[in-house]
């Protein structure tokens, strides 16, 4: 029987495709002034107007509804519980780039929450052992493996990116063992609409700082593209890419 | 015999001048940072109204940052054809512009806590680590960078989980200025209406 994903799934196909021969056309470096290298800003800035659009009329909306009639405590188990579900994919990335401590932390984490932690609607591990979470992803794999971060994507709905970690998201989203598992509906939304509601809520809690990006600052793709990139770079460790300035080198004279 | 001897010498005399002569210490970087995060924690604890934390913020900018160079950056190659004035009134405008925004990102950490962690000595600077612990969050990354080029121990950048806030004002100003096509004037009067 084919699986009724099959459209959503050639579409996806597609796009991987697209942007795996994107990734092998780098060959000109036309970096922007941040160190970022942006060929296809033209595009970008597209996508970001319906980005912004799109959480204007949906998103922003739907997130301050959310935070203000959802209890706390709710909300964090729900978030709690789109984490559990991704942890197999953080254990098998742990292996892949070689981590041992980070896979086991991962399996550690899956164990405790999913078993005392109710189905991961608790966070045990954290709260009891102080084993907080690990993350991992198939684009840091990449990374780990060598591969650069390519030009600077910003993906409908999902934000800033690059080509790396746009390959590794779906490389991710396809190998994630749970999605496998045969459950009837409404179970197999489950994982889908936690994800979606974990979303909701950083877009509430932070609603202010979020906000201060999309709409007060003067170009808010800019701001969305140097705090996006700059904080994956973190996240990888690959602070070398950033540029560091010296104090005792700038005129400061009359300021 | 001589020669030897004039080649020691002359090897301690530019050992001698190699060593930077640093008058900040690891110990004066996590002194201050220490005491920056603890009038922060009080203010976050504090309970006040908002507009009350903002001035507090403000005093705490005031206190701990070297703000000459923070405005310096921030306007970037700009700062090379303002005139003085303009860049006097820049800093004075960037600076509670600096305090309201920022004022309002702490506010998120109301419940939460910082707590310092480790110092580093990066080139001339020291960066000191500090760990922000908000509810249901994995604790994230505040990093405080450290110098005394103004004569005393004070912070001139801060990076959240590796974002640079300098560069990201940079970016903020820059789009000013071409917002307003190229006028510094035009811009000081925008960051002045900026929250």
């Amino acid at each position: 029987m084919v699986p009724r994903l099959s459209a959503s799934r050639s579409f996806m196909t597609a796009f991987l495709v697209l942007t795996v021969s994107a990734c092998t056309s780098i060959g000109s470096k036309t970096v922007s002034s941040n160190g970022i290298y942006d060929p296809y800003e033209k595009q970008n800035r597209q996508i970001h107007e319906f980005n912004r659009s799109i959480d204007k009329a949906l998103v922003r909306p739907a997130a301050l509804g959310y935070t203000s009639i959802v209890p706390d405590e709710i909300e964090d188990s729900v978030s709690n519980f789109s984490r559990n579900l991704s942890s197999p994919s953080i254990i098998v990335n742990s292996l892949l780039q070689g981590d041992l401590n980070g896979a086991g932390v991962g399996t550690f984490r899956f164990t405790m929450n999913s078993t005392i932690g109710f189905l991961g609607l608790f966070d045990p591990a954290s709260i009891f052992f102080d084993i907080q979470e690990h993350d991992a992803d198939f684009g840091e794999t990449l990374y780990v493996w060598g591969v650069g971060e390519g030009a600077y994507l910003e993906l409908p709905f999902l934000g800033p990116s690059n080509q790396r970690d746009t390959v590794g998201m779906l490389v991710d989203f396809f190998t994630n063992p749970l999605s496998y598992i045969g459950l009837d509906s409404p179970e197999k939304y489950f994982g889908a609409g936690s994800r979606v509601a974990r979303g909701l809520s950083s877009r509430g809690r932070y609603s202010d700082a979020v906000d201060s990006i999309l709409y007060e600052s003067a170009d808010s793709y800019s701001q969305a593209r140097l705090m996006g990139t700059q904080n994956r770079r973190f996240e990888l460790g690959d602070e070398n890419a950033n540029v560091e300035a010296d104090p005792f080198a700038l005129d400061t004279e009359g300021f | 015999m001589d020669r030897r001897y004039f080649l020691i010498g002359l090897t301690t005399a530019f050992t001698f001048c190699a060593a930077p002569i640093l008058a900040i210490t690891k110990a004066g970087a996590k002194k201050l940072v220490d005491s920056l995060v603890k009038d922060i924690n009080k203010v976050i604890a504090s309970g006040k109204s908002q507009k009350a934390m903002y001035s507090d913020f403000e005093k705490i900018f005031e206190r701990y940052s070297d703000k000459s160079y923070i405005s310096a950056y921030a306007m970037g190659v700009d700062g090379r054809r303002a005139t003085s004035a303009q860049k006097r009134a820049f800093s004075k405008a960037f600076q509670s512009y600096i305090a309201r925004k920022y004022g309002a990102r702490f506010q998120e950490f109301i419940g939460g806590k910082l707590e310092v962690g480790s110092v580093k000595k990066v080139k001339s600077w020291y960066e000191v680590s500090t760990t922000a612990y908000l509810r249901n969050e994995a604790p994230f990354d505040v990093t405080f960078q450290v110098s005394d080029r103004a004569g005393k121990n004070l912070f001139f950048n801060m990076y959240i989980e590796g974002v640079n806030l300098l560069l990201t004002e940079r970016t903020e100003v820059g789009a000013l200025v071409d917002r307003n096509g190229g006028s510094i004037d035009g811009m000081i009067s925008d960051l002045k209406k900026a929250s």
